[in-house]
């Protein structure tokens, strides 16, 4: 005899385990030019970072009383600990990174019930923890050393870089472009002549300049992205709802005052925001799930992240402005819902409907 | 036109195995195990003894009440008993059955049709329509006669002919259109005639391009019917689906689609509609695809009604034990227990399915990705509501939709976590019906404790109402007899001996 199990009999091609697997993959390129950029300390902080990610993770479920190995292989943790490694400077300690892994890992993730629980994306959480309590290594960025290179240091003094320290650190740390605006416009000089000398949007799109992993190529990002859409991981409505936001901020803004203002291009370049866009804001967990919901959402964050960076302490928000919406998910989800058939539903709605139908 | 879009929806691989294999009859059986109850609604009434010989279409039991079907003679031969017999169902608990043996001589029922189908009268084509026992042949088993009456009482302007076989696997209306096309659009013909000629749509999805070819040639020479091909979509399909993407109006809840001057019916209705009244022939069977990857020759067959599917399976014969049996199709298709299991009107489709073919079922915790809110035709949240039943909380999924839900099961297709959602949602519909059925039974067991209540009160004042007549009585004579004592004192021994007889 069978033992009858309810329909559907069929399940679809997708599993978490497929969905983090092609998260990681569309992260890849990104990554790969990232740690080409920055040497052997990058290399190695990427690597302490995601398998100790993996370690915490292990433990946690071992701690709670989890089938380690099922969940371990869902790559939950390795995609946390890679993202967060993407927002680390690429020159830090070691225990930066630990300590990162284990912040998003144990107290972003596992303390809230394990995967799909948190309400707060982990590795944000854990980046602005970092930012908060190390101010000084989490913003100690260095100029780009691609490998290969007469600078960037070989395997050994990598090495040492990322467990000891940055030997000479004058010689190498370089602001980002977002930081290198901040400082001098808060000393009064003008845009167009501090973007002059620091700031080439080919070399912002391609990458080539300083910052964390995930600041580096806004091109290779926006590439993975569309690469998750196309393969339908995720939807359009949070990264379009982010990028036009900022994009339409930052024109109207651009064109009231040109002097003190950037144009859409240099946010949408440099800084985290592609990679932000695409891989972190669209975190399912805490993110909501209707797209009405997705679109509030990423627009939300487009806001935060735009003025955080004109008028916000930091220079880069956009860890701050996905926590913010994260805690907005619950209220967002309560409020958006998709109109179920046959309701009335919302005035709204109905508007747009009756366009559809050209009634 | 184009058609309006509809939400969400999944693409299954379709695995139409059967695609390009003709319709091959069945032979009927020895025995057939007919089930009383093939349809929605009471179940029918047995009006044949066991040991009476009947003939082929022949009534085996009768409709009970406003919404049931007839049942009818596969076959000609005589009814062997009534016994309980496993139900078309996952739980394979007995049902009633009518056992007929087949004497093999396919004898048949002496029927009157009418010359010209055309020119009968709408009643009178949904009263034809009922004593064939036709029932909607698209799964929900629905009975045609009242859902032509209801269509004949609304003013019903869109008659649409649902030929979308949106489910994997099913071939047998692709078939059924292919290979008997005139016969299909006779019926719905007979359909649209029964509603006094509304605008007849037929709707294919567009994966069968054959059938709609032949459809549209066939339908080119009648105004008010033409063929749609809609989008290639689970659960296009779907009555409500179908509605809004046909008219682009959306059923109001609680309403039927009746109500919004619609009436539906699927293509193999139409055929068997065709049948009962051109021929006078009753359903007495139907046509089942047959696929899997455990059967070693798939197809559509035509069955009679009542056949086991074991007998069914052993006729295309199986290559493996199958890993699931399923009756209909593998999105909304019940799984069944065994094969000793007969055919009913309502089944399209008997799926052997080996190991690999079977959706895997690891559950995972549920990440929120959303795929089931995306994929949900009604626009509920699965993964809310499957979490409030989860934690027994069956009030706070009802508030978010659990009652509108249709159990198509494209949530539970799309989710990566493999969260079995359509089953929670089954199990709640199910706890809302018991819960139903127990405020039901608390409401008539209240009315017995107030009935009894009344009636004691009425016998207690009844009784206090005797006890002061007596009283008064007892009063009035003891009054009497005091006056009695006062005006005769001399005679006092005999009239209280006299009293005494009294009492």
């Amino acid at each position: 005899m069978i033992i009858p199990p309810s329909s559907p009999h069929i399940a679809g091609p997708n599993s978490v385990q497929t969905v983090m697997l092609l998260v990681l993959l569309a992260l890849l390129p990104g990554t790969m030019l990232g740690i080409y950029q920055f040497g052997w300390p990058a290399l190695f902080l990427f690597l302490i970072t995601t398998s100790s990610a993996v370690l915490f993770e292990a433990a946690s479920l071992k701690i709670a009383g989890k089938p380690v190995a099922p969940y371990c292989m869902d790559f939950s943790a390795l995609l946390t600990g890679w993202l967060l490694a993407m927002t680390l400077p690429p020159w830090s300690p070691w225990w930066i990174g630990v300590l990162g892994s284990f912040c998003a890992i144990v107290i972003g993730k596992q303390v809230f019930g394990g995967i799909g629980q948190n309400l707060f994306n982990p590795a944000m959480l854990a980046r602005t923890i970092l930012l908060v309590s190390y101010p000084l290594q989490m913003t100690t960025w260095i100029s780009p050393h691609p490998f290969g290179s007469p600078q960037s240091p070989d395997a050994a003094a990598g090495w040492s870089i990322t467990t000891g320290g940055i030997p000479d650190l004058d010689a190498v740390s370089s602001a980002s472009v977002l930081g290198h605006v901040r400082t001098d416009l808060g000393m009064g000089k003008l845009l167009p002549d501090i973007l002059g000398p620091i700031y080439h949007p080919l070399a912002s799109a391609v990458g080539t300049v300083s910052g964390s992993l995930g600041e580096t190529s806004a091109f290779l990002f926006l590439l993975g992205g569309l690469f998750l859409l196309a393969k339908k991981i995720i939807t359009w409505h949070i990264p379009l709802a982010m990028l036009v936001t900022v994009a339409l901020l930052a024109t109207v803004f651009s064109l009231s005052n040109p002097d003190h203002y950037a144009g859409p291009l240099y946010h949408l370049l440099n800084g985290g925001l592609m990679l932000g866009a695409f891989f972190i804001a669209t975190d399912p967990v805490s993110s909501p799930v209707s797209a009405a919901g997705k679109l509030v959402f990423g627009a939300g964050c487009g806001v935060l992240l735009f003025i955080i960076r004109n008028w916000g302490g930091y220079p880069e928000g956009m860890a701050f402005a996905v926590l913010l919406m994260n805690a907005a998910t619950p209220l967002i989800d309560h409020y958006i819902k998709p109109r179920i058939y046959g309701h009335q539903g919302t005035r709204i709605g109905e508007f747009f409907r009756r366009q559809r139908r050209g009634a | 036109m184009a058609g309006y879009p509809i939400r969400g929806g999944v693409h299954p691989d379709e695995r139409k195995l059967t695609r390009e294999i003709t319709i091959m009859r069945v032979p009927t059986p020895r025995r057939l195990y007919l089930p009383l109850k093939q349809h929605i609604g009471a179940p029918a009434k047995p009006c044949r003894v066991p040991g009476e010989i009947i003939h082929k279409g022949a009534l085996l039991a009768r409709s009970q009440g406003n919404v049931s079907a007839h049942i009818h003679a596969p076959c000609s031969g005589h009814v062997e008993d009534i016994v309980h017999w496993p139900a078309p169902h996952p739980s394979g608990l007995p049902t009633k059955v009518m056992v007929v043996v087949n004497d093999g001589k396919e004898i048949c029922e002496d029927v009157s049709v009418p010359v010209n189908p055309f020119y009968l009268r709408p009643e009178v084509i949904a009263e034809r329509v009922g004593l064939s026992g036709i029932v909607g042949l698209g799964g929900a088993t629905f009975p045609a006669a009242v859902k032509l009456t209801l269509g004949q009482s609304h003013k019903t302007p869109i008659l649409i002919i649902n030929g979308c076989e949106c489910e994997p696997y099913l071939t047998c209306d692709d078939r059924l259109m292919q290979e008997r096309t005139h016969d299909v659009l006779d019926g719905v013909r007979i359909l649209s005639q029964a509603l006094a000629g509304p605008e007849t749509i037929i709707a294919i999805e567009a994966n069968k391009p054959d059938a709609i070819r032949l459809m549209e040639e066939a339908a080119s020479h009648y105004g008010n019917i033409r063929v749609m091909a809609v989008p290639t979509r689970y659960p296009m399909g779907s009555e409500k689906q179908l509605i809004e993407f046909v008219t682009g109006r959306q059923v109001p809840v609680g309403k039927l689609s009746a109500d919004i001057g619609v009436m539906l019916h699927n293509i193999a209705t139409a055929y068997a509609v065709n049948r009962a009244v051109r021929e006078g022939k009753p359903l007495t069977s139907r046509i089942v695809t047959v696929s899997g990857g455990a059967v070693q020759r798939p197809g559509n067959y035509e069955v009679p009604v009542g056949m086991l599917i074991s007998d069914l399976l052993e006729f295309c014969g199986l290559k493996e034990e199958p890993a699931r049996l399923i009756m209909g199709g593998p999105m909304m298709g019940q799984a069944i227990p065994h094969a000793r299991i007969p055919v009913t009107k309502g089944c399209n489709g008997v799926l052997a399915m080996s190991a690999a073919e079977v959706a895997r079922r690891v559950e995972h915790p549920c990440i929120r990705c959303a795929s089931c809110v995306d994929a949900c035709p009604i626009g509920l949240s699965p993964l809310t509501m499957s979490a409030f039943l989860k934690n027994d909380k069956l009030d706070a999924a009802v508030d978010i939709g659990l009652r509108d839900c249709i159990l198509c099961g494209s949530c539970s297709f799309a989710c990566p976590s493999g969260i079995p959602l359509a089953h929670y949602f089954n199990y709640g519909k199910g706890e809302l019906i018991s819960r139903a059925q127990q405020q039901q039974k608390d409401d008539e067991i209240k009315r017995l404790i107030q009935d009894r209540q009344v009636r004691m009160e009425r016998l207690e004042k009844e009784r206090e109402e005797a006890m002061a007549r007596r009283k008064a009585e007892i009063a009035a004579r003891k009054a009497a007899q005091a006056e009695k004592e006062k005006a005769a004192e001399g005679g006092a021994d005999k009239a209280a001996e006299a009293e005494k007889a009294v009492a």
